[in-house]
């Protein structure tokens, strides 16, 4: 059977590859932050923002990205002021968000069935108005995330150095978190609120294990993404899985494979780096080390002088100092 | 003394500024002309980088002013005048960077939005890396480089964008020797240029023969500002360490700035020897 010449197949392949590119284009930001569950708070507080879209009857998708952008933006302000219980106000924050959703939806007479294909998705029923939303705020996503790639990067690795240079440092956090916001709200039609997180950061930390830059790291985790989403829903088409489901399982397996060939190139690179000065040298990197030959090792009882020194003991020897090091002695 | 004065680089008058409400900086008077090299030494908590952060915008003054290039910092739109290389400990952020991007960054305060790099801007970050000596790592991932050689690409991020005005917040802190006379080596070529730099440092090292004043903080106060001082017993000398210590504990403190002198049976200080 040609699963093309099914209209919802075509449908369903549009906003997967769609997702599939601008969720890890977002989830590299937020990996480089060490925001990696933001998605994942994002998605829960999307809940109450679909469950306000089917309580009022308007489009659920208009208002999560209404609602999604407005916890976005909360969660970064928190995250600005710094506060040392920043996790837990994030905490409540996203269980808020998700037992106002249960809360609402209820309120609203609709059944679970309803929520668990926001919660997790649900491709292949997607409308052509929802494909063209989908396309329309992923391409979005996908032209910012790219575009303003050396901007994003360098208010991500350090604020301050940004600030000086110029950038509007506000902006740009602002930026991110409405970007992973509509992501969140993309994705939710594909891998479903719960599951959009992984579809952000899963494929990033595959690119990772390979990628030596940011632009590969970005690249990279972009075409892991659009790999998973479009073989979970070719999958889905053929065997009875949820597509939601088999999406985040095939970019795991992707994680899987891709971690121990990480390791063994770093592996590789530890071995090619060249050795430390040998203690020939007598500034080895940022200690000296002692010239004379030494007939003992200093010890308990060796005659010379110990003097205590931190974490070790130092030996007086003809005025100066020694320090035991290995197999030889620094002048301390 | 007029702020519009062309040859004045960054001025502060009378600057205060509080952190959590504590005082950290008291009646700041600074002023670092075209060409100068400052060296701002002085120990832990003296107040030495809130300075140079205040001077950056980093950090607001409760009271009194600050200008660069003879513009009061609000109104300042010129940051491609500056290079800042920020105290840090690593160069590393959760996903791989390359030094190459790393350094491209510096390059932002002269590029426009969703423009690709120009030539001019390729031949900057290059000369930038080559500068700090890490050409041949610039496309590894800064993970993969030592202490030293991460500072050394903070250093060149900050000259690709060739500021008129550098300012390094300890760049040399917990850098090996050899990256130390490496990277004093770079600034000798920049001052030569006639950059002013100011430099904030807990020792100089093979910076010492760069440098054409000193400023000293002490408590939040700037305690010397002149020619710079061969040795601690020199700032004795002109009385800027104050003897009358109310705590005669902390007497026995080592000053950042000062040297180690000490017969090699004394116990470091600080250290209680052990039973």
């Amino acid at each position: 059977m040609n699963i093309l010449g099914h209209d919802f197949v075509v449908r369903a392949l549009l906003a997967a590859l769609f997702t599939g590119l601008a969720a890890p284009a977002v989830g590299t930001y937020l990996v480089q932050r060490r925001l990696a569950l933001m998605g994942d708070g994002i998605g829960h507080i999307a809940v109450t923002g679909v469950a306000l879209g089917l309580l009022t009857g308007t489009s659920p998708i208009l208002t999560a990205v209404i609602v999604a952008a407005l916890g976005a933006v909360l969660i970064e302000v928190i995250r600005e002021q710094g506060r040392a219980n920043g996790d837990v106000a994030l905490a409540l924050l996203f269980y808020g968000g998700i037992a106002g959703g249960v809360l609402l939806i209820g309120l609203a007479g609709q059944s679970a069935s309803t929520l668990n294909s926001y919660l997790f998705g649900s491709i292949m029923s997607i409308s052509p108005t929802d494909v063209w939303v989908t396309v329309g705020l992923a391409a979005v996503v996908v032209f910012l995330a790219v575009g303003l790639s050396p901007q994003l990067f360098t208010v991500a690795q350090d604020q301050e150095f940004a600030k000086v240079a110029g950038l509007n440092v506000r902006f740009y956090n602002v930026l991110v978190a409405v970007m992973a916001a509509v992501t969140v709200t993309v994705a939710m039609r594909t891998v479903g609120l719960l599951l959009v997180s992984a579809l952000m950061v899963v494929p990033v930390a595959t690119s990772q294990q390979l990628a030596r830059g940011f632009r590969a790291t970005l690249v990279a985790a972009m075409a892991v993404g659009t790999v998973a989403s479009l073989g979970g829903v070719l999958v889905s088409a053929y065997v009875p899985v949820a597509p939601g489901a088999t999406i985040v399982l095939i970019a795991l397996a992707g994680f899987t494979l891709a971690w121990p060939v990480g390791v063994l190139l770093r592996r590789r690179q530890r071995m090619k780096a060249p050795f430390a000065p040998t203690p020939g040298d007598l500034t080895d990197g940022d200690h000296t080390v002692v010239p004379e030959e030494h007939a003992h090792e200093h010890g308990e009882d060796c005659g010379h002088l110990a003097v205590p020194h931190g974490d070790h003991v130092d030996y007086v020897h003809d005025g100066h100092r020694h320090a035991p090091h290995g197999s030889h002695y620094d002048e301390h | 003394m007029p702020v519009n004065d062309s040859s004045v680089v960054a001025e502060i008058r009378d600057g205060n500024v509080s952190l959590g409400g504590r005082p950290v900086l008291r009646g700041i008077d600074l002023t670092v002309r075209k060409g100068e090299v400052v060296a701002l030494l002085g120990a832990n908590g003296s107040g030495k980088s809130t300075l140079v952060r205040t001077l950056m915008g980093l950090v607001p003054v409760s009271r009194g002013g600050v200008s660069l290039f003879g513009t009061p910092l609000d109104r300042f739109r010129d940051w491609r005048r500056i290079g800042f290389v920020p105290q840090r400990v690593s160069a590393t952020s959760g996903v791989p960077a390359s030094v190459w991007e790393v350094v491209s960054s510096g390059r932002l305060s002269r590029r426009p939005a969703l423009r690709p790099l120009r030539k001019a801007d390729r031949t900057a970050i290059r000369e930038a890396i080559a500068a700090v000596g890490l050409t041949e790592r610039a496309q590894d991932g800064c993970s993969t480089l030592s202490g030293g050689q991460q500072q050394r690409a903070l250093i060149a991020r900050a000259l690709a964008g060739e500021p008129d005005l550098f300012v390094l917040d300890e760049p040399t802190a917990g850098v090996d020797l050899q990256s130390q006379q490496a990277f004093a080596d770079a600034l000798g070529r920049l001052i030569e240029k006639g950059v002013t730099i100011v430099l904030v440092a807990h020792e100089l090292g093979p910076m010492a023969e760069l440098v054409d004043r000193t400023v000293v903080m002490r408590d939040g106060r700037i305690a010397y500002d002149g020619p710079p001082l061969a040795s601690a017993q020199e700032l004795d000398l002109h009385g800027f360490v104050d003897h009358g210590y109310h705590h005669p504990e902390l007497q026995a403190r080592q000053s950042d700035h000062t040297p180690t002198v000490a017969s090699p049976v004394d116990v470091p200080t600080g250290r209680e020897p052990r039973p």
